[in-house]
């Protein structure tokens, strides 16, 4: 069959065309929604377990020389339900009854530790510059052209099999199977399953299996269209079945279908006919260079915007939540006010040694390191705002730096002004930005801000920063995006030294304002609106506004510590610094070491930057032992440990939301007061709705 | 004759919180048991511990003579112990169907799940109508009865019943006591937790008073109500604050 030339043939080719990866994003949405569905976890670690089968299936195929059949069932249908079980027995098992932005939480740190571990064990060095194999032979060699107009390769046609089949076969599965309803019923309240003489452990390690051994699925046949095998690449595949999976409502396996095939096909066709319009409207331009990529940032964060009905379609609470006993109480709150005294000058003694030896000692390179610490300290305030404060998760704090480090370039190199106004200048833009994205943002709230915010985040790295007047275009191209010192006075900041006093000032004069903040009116409303949004808006409180300028003062904290980070580094290196994947970890560092403090934040900085050169190269045992040369062998330890250690930090983040240095801390107060037989320790208050979810203390 | 459903002498409570206090109880196969007494006396969580919802911290529950503390919630559901829960008491995700037949199809099996079905919908023909309904849509006393269908259907030899009539108006609440009357005309035990005094013991041959998490009285139905009237409310309206402490 051949059809005439003209818009109609371009038109049905750009459809073709779009099929392929429309595919691909569908056959992830799907996942996501089976996941969603069968388990109730939003589950940004998708990417990473599709990654790790897809790593498991080139070695076994590739590097093993293994056939097809025996590689595929390896990886699919032995390591990937091993996967899932392993994370339902360990993880998900203890989260059933969390909230779901502490699941949320906990997938980014398993997406972050999963394929580190998995690298670790089988010593897999990811893929660069090589096509991975499909699953049916010469799959990439191979083409069919049915119409006469787009020729499909093999693999891409078997993709297309697979995905419908596996959409048939699920439907099937929720329609007609018994298991399908429990694995509903389980997700909805597995107690009240269990009243019906079903065993809910048994249905969520199926639903785990399931879901999982569909993720390797996806992986091992997804693989092929990247020409590198590294996990950020699935996990920005899954960013984009997301706004597929969500056109679906997390729930219609059909639409979640329809969804990426059509989000594929409408990239094909912007692709085909936006060059055209160009030619006549020259002011497209931009758009017909950022546009395409941006689509499915776009799609999900309008959807979550503009439809409201998404975000309430499953917000079904376990009727019997109650059963669960009540949760612990801060360790601030438990604190006797003699340890608190002891606690704050036991810290301010180490840290004024540590400032001290630092300052006179350090050579170049731990100059460097610490200053980084304390930068990312700082940025990491912003965190602490946003979400030990306001108690919502932001994904876009990365983005919020680059701002800033981006307003200090523009500002400073392109336009004269002294770094040391271009920098609070910077924040200032952030801060605005920050408001206007929270307006619609936070009045979602739980996971879909977070969502949201990662949605925006991932449209700043695709479009914005290409603009000129962001990421200064061909300029950036040719020059980089350098950044200079400043000179104050009698100070010369291009000195190190000069440069961590000044990085310490501005960390402790951002601490001061946060510790205003919290305790002042807005911590205050904040704390309010976090205990019972209804509540505080009966007392005249406007959540919105509280929300509004933690969420403008967070951006504007980033975009502060943003800028002072590139000036440190003489230049933006937005890629290794503020890139999406950045935020992600940044959260997980926080929300481990405890996303309340200014102490939590601190660690987090030096967690970022002193614990991979002081404590897995072994640097410290050295300088215990007097001796480089006495280093226990097994040093250095892999860098990949920081991720997984910290990724798998985030477990904690159910029970005790406060992070692990508060509750460290609670222990240890808790027990010196035993010992002290002084006052004894406060019990835990019950609540008057007791298994409240875990996010929501004060 | 061993009973039904045994506690001997059980504690539990949530966390650092205690709620009952060596609490003994006994129910006979075909028995109805009232549990009587104010807000926050440990009614519900008696109700828990008795179908392993919660496990107690001390003590057993015997379930048919065989001790069941600490196992499973699904155990005693096979044991053949219902819980209609306080409060909403159906999966709201699930169509009315499917409520009903997620629970057939454990109880009666696939093959008589269609019969177990047709069974529901010919007693509540409002069921029928709904029947590709979302629960969640529906009432509060629809809701009600789409768990009552369940348990009648069910046969279970011991229902516990907590607060069933809690929120619902009164035309509702007596369709729900002539649904448990059947329930126990079928051979059914019931325990069941209750504020509607009234109600509660025109249907049941015994009564326990529970006050602030022990067993202050237990008796005959027939008197209850005098002890009702004279010791729980009396020491209730002293008690207020005690009482609202002790919310679970």
């Amino acid at each position: 069959m051949t059809l005439a030339t003209g818009v109609g043939a371009d038109f049905l080719r750009a459809l073709l065309q779009g099929t392929p990866p429309g595919t691909v994003y569908a056959l992830v949405a799907l996942g996501f929604v089976l996941t969603y569905k069968t388990s109730g976890v939003f589950n940004l670690a998708f990417g990473a377990q599709a990654y790790v089968s897809a790593a498991m299936y080139y070695k076994a195929h590739t590097e093993w020389g293994w056939s097809i059949i025996p590689a595929l069932v390896l990886s699919v249908f032995v390591l990937a339900p091993a996967i899932g079980l392993t994370l339902e027995r360990l993880v998900f098992r203890y989260l059933r009854t969390g909230t779901s932005v502490a699941k949320l939480v906990v997938t980014i740190g398993i997406s972050l530790a999963l394929p580190n571990i998995f690298e670790l064990i089988t010593n897999f060095k990811g893929v660069v510059g090589q096509t991975p194999a499909g699953i049916v032979p010469n799959g990439s060699g191979v083409f069919y052209d049915p119409f006469g107009v787009y020729p499909f390769s093999r693999d891409e046609l078997t993709t297309i099999g697979v995905a419908v089949i596996a959409m048939l076969c699920l439907a099937a599965l929720f329609r007609f199977t018994a298991i399908g309803l429990q694995m509903r019923a389980v997700v909805e309240s597995p107690r009240m399953t269990e009243l019906n003489g079903i065993r809910s452990d048994r249905v969520s390690a199926v639903s785990w299996a399931l879901s999982s051994t569909f993720a390797g699925l996806a992986g091992v046949l997804i693989a092929p269209r990247f020409n590198t095998l590294a996990a950020p690449d699935f996990f920005n595949l899954v960013v984009v079945a997301i706004a597929a999976a969500i056109l679906g409502r997390l729930v219609s396996l059909p639409r979640a279908l329809a969804g990426g095939l059509g989000l594929g096909m409408v990239i094909a066709l912007l692709g085909t006919f936006l060059p055209r319009w160009v030619d006549s409207n020259p002011w497209l331009r931009p758009f017909q260079e950022n546009l395409t990529p941006a689509v499915p940032f776009v799609v999900l964060f309008g959807v979550l915007v503009l439809w409201p009905a998404i975000r309430r379609s499953r917000e079904v609470s376990d009727p019997l939540s109650g059963v669960d006993p009540p949760i612990s109480s801060l360790a601030l709150a438990t604190r006797s006010a003699r340890s608190h005294l002891i606690g704050r000058v036991f810290t301010v003694g180490v840290l004024g040694t540590v400032a001290t030896i630092v300052y006179f000692r350090a050579d170049a390179s731990w100059m460097f390191l610490v200053t980084q610490a304390v930068i990312m300290a700082t940025i990491y305030l912003s965190v602490t705002m946003i979400t030990g404060l306001a108690g919502q998760i932001s994904l876009c704090q990365g983005t919020f730096a680059a701002i800033g480090g981006f307003g200090v370039y523009q500002l400073a190199t392109l336009h004269g002004m002294s770094v040391l106004v271009a920098a609070p200048i910077a924040a200032v833009i952030a801060a605005a930005v920050g408001a206007v994205l929270s307006l619609p943002v936070l009045r979602l709230g739980g996971i879909w801000t977070a969502v949201a915010t990662l949605a925006f985040a991932f449209f700043f790295d695709a479009v914005a920063i290409k603009f000129s007047w962001v990421g200064g275009g061909n300029t950036s191209l040719m020059q980089g995006t350098r950044v200079p010192r400043p000179v104050l006075g009698p100070w010369d900041f291009a000195d190190d030294r000069a440069f961590l006093v000044l990085a310490v000032v501005v960390f402790i004069i951002v601490s001061i304002v946060v510790v205003q903040i919290r305790g002042g009116t807005i911590g205050r409303t904040l704390r309010a609106i976090r205990g019972s949004e209804v509540a505080a808006q009966s007392i005249g409180i406007s959540p919105a506004r509280a929300r509004v300028v933690a969420f403008a003062v967070s951006a504007a904290i980033a975009a502060l510590g943003g800028a002072l980070l590139s000036i440190h580094q003489k230049n933006v290196n937005y890629g290794s610094n503020f890139s999406p994947v950045s935020s992600l970890f940044w959260l997980v560092l926080v929300v481990s070491l405890g996303a309340r403090t200014i102490e939590g934040a601190a660690l987090a900085g030096a967690a970022f930057s002193i614990f991979d050169p002081l404590i897995l190269r072994g640097t410290i045992f050295g300088w215990i032992l007097r001796s480089p040369k006495r280093v226990p062998g097994f040093f250095p330890i892999s860098p990949k440990w920081r991720l997984i250690l910290f990724g798998l930090g985030t477990l904690q983040f159910a029970r005790h939301p406060e992070g692990a240095v508060e509750f460290w801390r609670g222990r240890t107060s808790r027990w010196l007061a035993a010992r002290q037989q002084s006052a004894p320790p406060a019990p835990d208050e019950p609540t008057e709705s007791i298994g409240v979810d875990g996010a929501v203390t004060s | 004759m061993t009973a039904l459903l045994e506690l001997r002498n059980v504690s539990a409570g949530y966390g650092a919180f205690r709620a009952l206090f060596g609490v003994s109880v006994e129910v006979q196969p075909g028995e109805a048991v009232a549990i009587l007494g104010a807000n926050g006396v440990g009614k519900t969580t008696l109700a828990r511990v008795a179908t392993g919802l919660l496990a107690p911290t001390s003590g057993t529950v015997l379930v048919d003579g065989v001790d069941m503390s600490g196992t499973a919630t699904y155990r005693f559901a096979r044991a053949g112990v219902a819980h209609a829960p306080e409060g909403r008491s159906v999966f709201a995700t699930l169509s009315v169907e499917d409520n009903l037949r997620l629970s057939f199809r454990q109880s009666k099996g696939r093959a008589n799940t269609p019969a177990a079905l047709a069974k529901a919908f010919e007693l509540f023909p409002m069921l029928a109508a709904r029947r590709h309904q979302i629960a969640g849509t529906l009432s509060g006393g629809q809701q009600r009865m789409l768990a009552m269908a369940r348990v009648i259907i069910e046969e279970p030899k011991l229902l516990v019943a907590d607060e069933l009539s809690l929120g619902l108006a009164p035309i509702v609440v007596d369709e729900v006591y002539r649904s448990l009357r059947r329930l126990k005309e079928s051979g059914s035990a019931l325990l069941i937790v209750e504020q509607h005094v009234g109600h509660a013991l025109a249907l049941c041959d015994r009564a326990i008073l529970l006050d602030r998490g022990t067993v202050s009285w237990s008796g005959p139905a027939r008197e209850a109500a005098e002890r009702v009237a004279t010791h729980v409310f009396e020491n209730d309206s002293g008690n207020d604050g005690d009482a609202a402490a002790a919310a679970g």
